[in-house]
């Protein structure tokens, strides 16, 4: 859907074909996110199908060379992506918070020991990230700067989460957090998000609870 | 190799007696080389500030070695110090690092001065000092004319003048937003790859990714935790990038 919408992005400005949508696709996100050619033409038939992009005057009948441009409809669509927020419920289920938390819930492992081998790693990726991003010019890679201060403020974001979720263990002492976390696994299995948890719950991070109902 | 520049062997702090007592640093080594950058990070409490107040000649360890160059901290009398944090060491603290009655250019030459340089050369040094952290232009406003990153990087101009070789900073950056908080870095970093060693002390692990190393302290004790890092290449492999 995301990529569907940032190609009715880009034919904003005027008819493209197929392999130019993925080279200005690719060139936006500052080659963070390399885009498979045949997914490029899949998406425009798709599309097509739907009315939101029909060829544009004048282009050749070879699909390959077949430029295509907005409809009506399609910038309806556009137009309703663009002005509405990015919906982040549900949160994304995160590797590293399931990680730890299943860590204090059955004492699988010292979870000091797992929150530093992951803080030395996310540091060191926040030392690589930055070596790129210094390495960047402002004007020209503006785009691939952008992105790198995502990765980095992600990666910032973790180990912040990581130093608190160490200082509130070291608060609550091991077997508090854990007998949480359990109330916390418990509320989850019970289709609960948490609210009736407790209070000590809540020191679990929200987008980590365990949701009823499978994976997404 | 590079000299090294600060060297920290099995220092103890201790604070008060009794119950009051406190142990803020419990054996901390640390060396930083000439051209380094080091980040130290670490809960609130966890003995950054003390390490840097002792490395900076303000204060002595209970226990342990304190070497700034050729120089022991702890054999050093009251003048040596004084005279060692004129001329080799540089500290910045978070805010009220200037003199609100003196311009930037002036700010920055009180060290020169204080050490003996005449009013001309220090304020022409001054002046060189404050252009190398992009501040050209500004010399004559007084702080409260400057942004906050503005006079940080002030700080950090004063801090190194004169024949200094190491500089210290505690949490230069946590009044800054992040464009300011990323010039005071690219200032410091600057300054370690022109030679000085650096010791900044961070709460915020974007700015510590700046460092060469990063030392982690928990209850006065040290870790090394990341760095040197990898070449960046390996980052564009990860698969997270991705989609
Ligand atoms: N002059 C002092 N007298 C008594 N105790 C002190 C003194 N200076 C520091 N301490 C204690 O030593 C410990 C370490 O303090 P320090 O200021 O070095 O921490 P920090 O890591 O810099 O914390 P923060 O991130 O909050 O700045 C704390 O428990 C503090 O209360
Ligand atoms: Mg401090």
């Amino acid at each position: 859907m995301a990529i569907r919408n940032a190609l009715l992005a880009l034919l904003a400005d005027g008819p493209k074909h197929g392999y130019q949508l993925k080279v200005e696709f690719e060139a936006a996100t500052g080659g963070s996110w390399p885009l498979n050619i045949g997914q490029v033409y899949t998406t425009l038939q798709r599309c097509a199908r739907d009315g939101l992009v029909e060829p544009a005057e004048a282009s050749g009948s070879d699909a390959r060379q077949r430029r295509y441009q907005l409809t009506d409809a399609g910038r309806e669509v556009l137009d309703a992506w663009l002005a509405a927020p990015v919906d982040r419920d549900p949160p994304q289920r995160d590797e590293l918070a399931v990680k730890l938390l299943v860590v204090l819930a059955a004492s699988a492992a010292d979870p000091a020991v797992v929150i530093q081998a992951q803080r030395t790693a996310t540091l060191e990726r926040l030392q690589r990230l930055n070596q790129l991003a210094r390495g960047a010019d402002p004007a020209d890679d503006l785009a691939w700067l952008l992105v790198a201060d995502h990765l980095i403020f992600q990666a910032e974001a973790e180990v912040r989460w990581l130093d608190l979720c160490e200082q509130r263990l070291a608060r609550a002492g091991h077997g508090a957090v854990a007998a949480a976390a359990r109330r916390a696994v418990a509320a989850g299995r019970a289709g609960d998000r948490g609210e009736d948890a407790g209070g000590a719950a809540a020191d679990a991070p929200r987008d980590a609870q365990p949701e009823a109902g499978g994976s997404r | 190799m590079s000299a090294t520049m600060l060297q920290l062997n099995a220092v103890r702090r201790v604070f008060g007696t009794g119950r009051g007592e406190t142990t803020a640093l419990d054996g901390v080594s640390l060396s930083v080389a000439a051209g380094e950058l080091v980040a130290i990070m670490g809960p609130s409490g966890s003995g950054k500030s003390t390490l840097l107040t002792l490395a900076g000649g303000l204060d002595k360890p209970t226990s342990g070695g304190v070497r700034v160059g050729d120089a022991d901290l702890v054999r050093s009398d009251a003048e040596a110090l004084a005279t060692l944090r004129r001329r080799t060491v540089g500290y910045v603290f978070q805010d009220l690092n200037l003199l609100p009655t003196l311009t930037a250019v002036e700010n920055v030459a009180v060290p020169l001065e204080l050490d003996g340089a005449s009013a001309r050369a220090a304020r022409r040094e001054a002046h060189d000092a404050l252009a190398a952290v992009g501040l050209a232009g500004l010399e004559d406003r007084f702080p409260d004319a400057l942004s906050g990153g503005e006079q940080q990087r002030t700080a950090i101009a004063r801090a190194c003048v004169g024949p200094r070789r190491l500089l210290l900073a505690d949490e230069p950056t946590g009044a800054l937003d992040s464009l300011a908080g990323e010039q005071v870095l690219g200032v410091l970093r600057e300054r370690a790859d022109a030679g000085l060693a650096v010791v900044l002390v961070t709460h915020e692990a974007r700015y510590a990714a700046w460092a060469d190393r990063v030392v982690f302290l928990r209850d006065g004790r040290a870790q090394d935790q990341a760095g040197p890092p990898a070449g960046p290449e390996t980052l564009l492999a990860d698969s997270d990038v991705t989609p």
